[in-house]
Parts: structure tokens; sequence; C-alpha cells
């Protein structure tokens, strides 16, 4: 991890209150997270997490509080912000009559990318052979990782990934979880929700925001 | 790793997937089509097959399916994005988001308006509209369906999140639709008598004008409302 | 300038205004349409052309016009909450969207009501008859958008958009049907024309079209405190204040 005196604060949010359905999801939270930090935020179901990326990607807006994405609220930079957020949901965004080249393709290239080569991205996520298949086609596994694929031709600094293990099988757990190493030791910061334990990033590395249901 | 943010290159490229997917799925252009020609062919069977009748009807007969088919065809326009995550994605990148919804909003007056301007011909054919009027059936309905797309998209981009959208959506849109509407049969009627039309046309180009610079900010502000 | 004014997007402070200025706004509403109703309809005069049935100008009038203003009040509401976020001003624009499109709803009735012995038919499609049944679906539009999301917050800045999007839209649809009407008017129909009205006419219409704003106002404070204590049901004020009423 980079040293604490060296870390630039990249996302930072500061009385974040969240409401839904005249429950209060969290009140008040606040917190700085660095270039160079994975951060997994955890609690169990129903407890905000998914909110809490929404707001945090400027989707949702928060009851109350800000999101400040190196030191300004990210409603006046949105700009500035989305060029360097790499934001993936629950719903991929994965097209299910377009192939998984052209997914990706599309993906890439509406996010200002212009040189690349799609089929050699889809072979890092094993899905050669596959370029030609509606996604609609694939597994369930096979259209996460066409949507994961992003992360392995971007150089966006935050990654917001809600649930990215979901249907992806052990090996290719252990394949992202190199990826965020790497994407953090690049300053970039990666912000995750899962339920599933990982054995490569360790707890050491691994920093935890911890939600709880609340009732009431 | 190179990244350029190009406006006219993320136009098309949206452009361009959004038609394939629809050449994909050619049952979303046709179906618009086919409810305009039957809405039209009920007609004359409701109320009689006098030719004279038919006559002074026709352009209001044709605008007013035009408008449903229009209303009918957009309720599709958010749907499959949202469902499928890519809305968000449209909502994070870093291409302006009015730009996209352009894009989007185009894309689909391509696909259902563009049909609809010219099968109305035929239709009107079998309304007997008067002879001197098609020039101003196909400019009318070449200027207003954009506008019924545009002003319509801002209606649908406000209700795509909600599970019972369809009716509300005619509540939200079809008052909106109104001065179309009335301006776009008058300029039939006119050149049906002979009479000029071009300020009726004026009027219906400067709405294009207005909603094509408006509207694509409240579409994107709604989407923003929509996918909170 | 306005910084005092910040302190009443307080929910708590909106909610004990409102309920300073409530019984002011009663008493001056029940006070101006009475006076004017009584005159209107018992001391002014009979026209000479129309006899008593114009009488009814003196609900038709201030519920025609006020429901235009009731709508630009909805729509101001809801720009100030959708730019600078208060949402003080959201409660009040959904406050404000049912009672609208009641006055409009009353403006059409008493409209076609008096369309009768004038005109011979109860619906004319006169231009002024259109635009306000135009009018009227806007508003429901607006409050059943709202009404259809759970999520009050969304459901106020989607109605807002909608309302915005709909007052750049009323001079459009007003002047279109306008020139339609000019249009398509048959002449058998004559639509009187408000001739230089006598004051003894005048001065109760006046009175009378600033006591529906009035109790349209007073109407809006006690929907819009209803709206505070819905919105902020988990609050501890409103928790007290319940309980000091004996609410379990």
């Amino acid at each position: 991890m980079v040293e604490k005196s060296k870390a630039t604060t990249l996302v930072s949010a500061s009385n974040l209150t969240c409401i839904r359905e005249e429950r209060i999801l969290f009140d008040e939270l606040s917190f700085d997270i660095n270039a160079g930090e994975i951060v997994q935020i955890e609690g169990p179901n129903g407890a905000g997490k998914t909110s809490l990326l929404r707001i945090i990607a400027g989707l949702s807006r928060p009851y109350a509080g800000q999101v400040n994405f190196k030191g300004e609220d990210i409603n006046r930079c949105r700009d500035e912000y989305n060029d360097q957020l790499l934001y993936l949901g629950h719903l991929a965004g994965v097209k299910s009559e377009l192939t998984a080249e052209e997914n990706l393709n599309f993906n890439l290239r509406i996010s200002g990318y212009d040189e690349f080569d799609a089929r050699e991205i889809l072979a890092k996520v094993n899905l050669s052979g596959f370029e030609e298949a509606l996604a609609g086609h694939l597994s369930a596994g096979q259209h996460r990782r066409t949507a994961l694929a992003r992360l392995w031709h971007t150089n966006c600094k935050v990654w917001l990934l809600d649930e990215p293990f979901t249907a992806i099988d052990k090996k290719g757990v252990e394949e992202l979880e190199h990826l965020f190493l790497a994407h953090a030791n690049r300053g970039g910061c990666v912000i995750l929700t899962t339920h599933q334990d990982m054995s490569v990033i360790g707890d050491d590395v691994l920093r935890k925001i911890r939600l709880d249901y609340r009732f009431v | 790793m190179n990244k350029g943010i190009s406006y006219t290159k993320a136009f098309s490229t949206l452009l361009k997937r959004d038609l394939q997917i629809a050449v994909r799925h050619r049952g979303d252009i046709f179906n618009p089509l086919l409810f305009f020609v039957l809405v039209v062919t009920l007609f004359p069977l409701g109320i009689g097959p006098e030719p004279q009748v038919l006559t002074r009807v026709a352009p209001g007969i044709i605008w007013v399916a035009a408008l449903l088919a229009s209303m009918l065809s957009l309720e599709r326009l958010f749907k499959a994005d949202y469902a499928d995550g890519s809305l968000e994605q449209m909502l994070l990148s870093p291409q302006p988001l009015p730009l996209m919804v352009l894009a989007k909003v185009l894309a689909h007056w391509l696909l259902t308006g563009v049909p609809l301007i010219l099968v109305a011909p035929l239709l009107a054919v079998l309304l007997h509209l008067e002879g001197n009027s098609y020039g101003a059936l196909i400019a009318t309905l070449a200027l207003g369906t954009p506008v019924l797309s545009l002003l319509g998209a801002i209606g649908v981009a406000l209700t795509v999140g909600l599970r019972k959208g369809g009716v509300l959506l005619s509540l939200l849109i079809l008052p909106l639709y109104i001065p179309v509407l009335i301006f776009a049969t008058s300029a039939i009627d006119a050149a049906g008598m002979n009479l000029p039309y071009d300020g009726q046309l004026a009027i219906i180009g400067a709405m294009l004008i207005g909603s094509l610079t408006l509207a694509p900010f409240a579409i994107g502000a709604s989407l923003r409302v929509s996918t909170n | 300038m306005w910084k005092w004014l910040h302190s009443y997007a307080d929910p708590e402070r909106a909610y004990k205004l409102s309920g300073t200025l409530l019984p002011w706004f009663a008493m001056l509403a029940i006070s101006m349409i009475g006076i004017g109703t009584v005159w209107g309809l018992v001391f002014a005069p009979t026209d000479y052309q129309q006899g008593d049935s114009y009488r009814i100008i003196f609900i038709h009038v201030p519920a025609a016009s006020m429901s235009m203003a009731a709508y630009m009040a909805m729509a101001t509401s809801s720009f100030i909450g959708l730019v600078w976020q208060i949402k003080s001003a959201d409660w009040a624009a959904a406050a404000i969207a049912p009672i609208g499109a009641v006055v409009t709803f009353i403006a059409l009735v008493t409209g076609a009501t008096w369309g009768k012995p004038m005109w011979g038919t109860w619906w004319v499609w006169d231009a002024r008859l259109t635009s306000e049944l135009v009018l009227l679906f806007l508003y429901l539009g607006v409050i059943s958008l709202y009404a259809s999301f759970e999520d009050k917050v969304l459901a106020a800045r989607a109605a807002g958009i909608l309302a915005i999007v709909g007052v750049i839209n009323i001079p459009i649809i007003k002047y279109s049907v306008d020139w339609w009407s000019s249009l398509h008017q048959p002449s058998t129909i004559k639509i009187t024309e408000e001739s230089s009205m006598p004051t003894e006419m005048l001065y109760p219409l006046l009175i009378n079209i600033m006591g529906f704003g009035v109790m349209i106002g007073a109407i809006t404070l006690v929907r819009f405190r209803s709206e505070i204590l819905a919105r902020n049901g988990m609050r501890p004020w409103v928790r007290e204040l319940a309980k000091a009423e004996g609410v379990k």
C-alpha cells in the first residue's frame, strides 16, 4: 500500500445519509479513499451496499451529504469524474442482441478509446472462440466476463464494482484479484462489494467499510 | 491507451449500435407501422365509406394515428437499456448526456418515423385525401414526427423506471402533442383548398428547432431521476 | 440577501411558519369570498343581455384565472426544488397540484354550465374552454406521475421536470388552440364579448378573484403541512409532535 503521507485522496464521502422507503440505510457516513486502496463495502443484504456504491458513482443522490472527487463535489465536476470512473453494477450493460465483441467494442468506443484489439482483450477473460456469439446466448459467467473485459483496457482511476465475482469461477476470481492489486499499485483505487472470500487480496491490503442493517 | 473524446464519434457509435440492435429485432420496426395502418383502416369502418366524409376527416385521422403510433413505439425507447444496465453506463460515460440522448432519439425516429412517412401516402389514397394535399401531408409528417419523438422521449424517460408506465405515458405526452396536431392538420386542409400552408410549416419547423435544442436536456434530467 | 429564506427550508421551521400563517389565510379567504359572492349574487345588477345567468362569472372567472396562476406557482416551486434542491419547495409543489386541478375542474364545469343558457349546449369547442381542458390534463399528468413513484423524493423531481416542460408548452398550446378555434369556430355561435363591466359587477368579481387566490393559499398551507409530516415521519421532532397530540 502507498504510504499515508504520499497518498492522494481520490474519493471522499462526507456525512452521507441515505433514506429508502422511509428507512434510514446509513446516516452521517464519512470516509476517504486514497489512491492505491482496495476497499470492500460489507454488510448483510439490505444494508445499503449497492445504494452506497450508486451514490459514490453519482447515479443516486444522497438524502444529505456529498461525495467529492479530488476534493470537488462530483455534481460540479461530473465530466472529469466520469472520465476517471469505471462503474459496473448488478446489471452489466451488456446487450444480448450484440455479440461479445460488438459489446466490448461499443463499451470501449463510447468511453473514448480508439485503438484496441477487442479479441485480444476477450482472450484475457477466457472468451476466445466466443467473440461472434450473441451475448444473449452466453452463459451467466461468460455474460459477466463480457462486461468485466473493460477492466483490462482502461485508464480510469476509480473502479466501483458491485458484486464483480458473481457467476465467475474460482480461477477467474483470482485473475480479477490480481488485476485489482495491479490497478491499486498503479495508483488507482477499487471499491467493491462482494460476499465471496478473496484469496489473493489479503486482509492486510483490504480495507473494509461496514454497513449494518438498521431497524426503524 | 489513449483516450479521446470526440462528440461526433460518440454520436455515431451510439446511433450505429441502436440501428444494429433494431435490425436484429425487426418486430420493433414493423409493429408500430402495422398499428398505424390498422388504426387508419378502422376509421372508414367506423364512420362509413362515403368519399366526401373521408376526404374531410383524412388529415385528422392520419395525424391522430401517427400520434398514437409514435407514442406506442416510443415506449420501448429506453426500456431495454434500463433493464440491462446500459442506461447507467450511458449516464456515467464521459460523453455529454444530451448528445447521446439525441443519438438514441434519432435512431428511433429513423426506425419508426421514416417508415410512417413512407406509408402515409398509401393510407391517404385509401381515405380519398384531396389530391393537392399529398405534398403537405409528407412535409408535415417529415417536420412533425421528429417533434413527437423528442417530446415523447421526455415522457418515456420519466416513466422508464415505473412498472405501470404505459397508460401514464399517454397522459403525460398526448397534451404536449396538441400543437403539432393542430398545425399539421390545418396545413393539410389548407393545401387541399389550394391555399398557402408555408406559415403552418414554418411553425412546425420552429417547434422542431425548439424541441431539438431543449428536449435533450429535459430527457437527460429525466433519465437521471429514473435511474436513481 | 436571500440568506434569511434558507432557514425556512428547514422542514420544522417551514411547518411552524405555515402553521402561523394558516389562520390568517383562512380568515381572509372566508371573508373575501363571503363578501364577494353575496355581493355578486344578491346585490350586483342584472345583466341586460344575459339576465341573471351571468352571475356564474363570480365563480367561473376567479376559478379560471387562478387555475393558471396555481400552475405557475407549482412550476416555480418545482423549479426551486430541482435547482437548489430545497425539499420544502418540492413539497409545496406537491401540495398545490391537486388544488390547481380541482380549481381547473371547477372552471370547466362552471364554464359548461354557463354555456347551456348562453349557447344552448353544454360543451362548445371554444378556445378558452379547450385550453382549460388541456390544462386539466397537464395537472392530472403531474399528479399521477407524482403518485406513481414510491420514493417521494424522486417523485417530486420527476413531477417537477414535467411541470416545467408543461410551463414551456402552455403558451404554445394556448396559442395553437386560439388559432385553431378562430379557424373552426362555427358562425352560429357567438361568444359575447365581455364588454366594459359596470363597477358594481367588477368589484365583487375582483374581490372573489383575490379571495380564490387566498383560499388556494390556505388549502395549500394545510396540504403543505401534512406533506411535511408525511415526508419527515422518521424525524424526532415529528415523533415528539405526534406524542404531544396523543398519537401512539
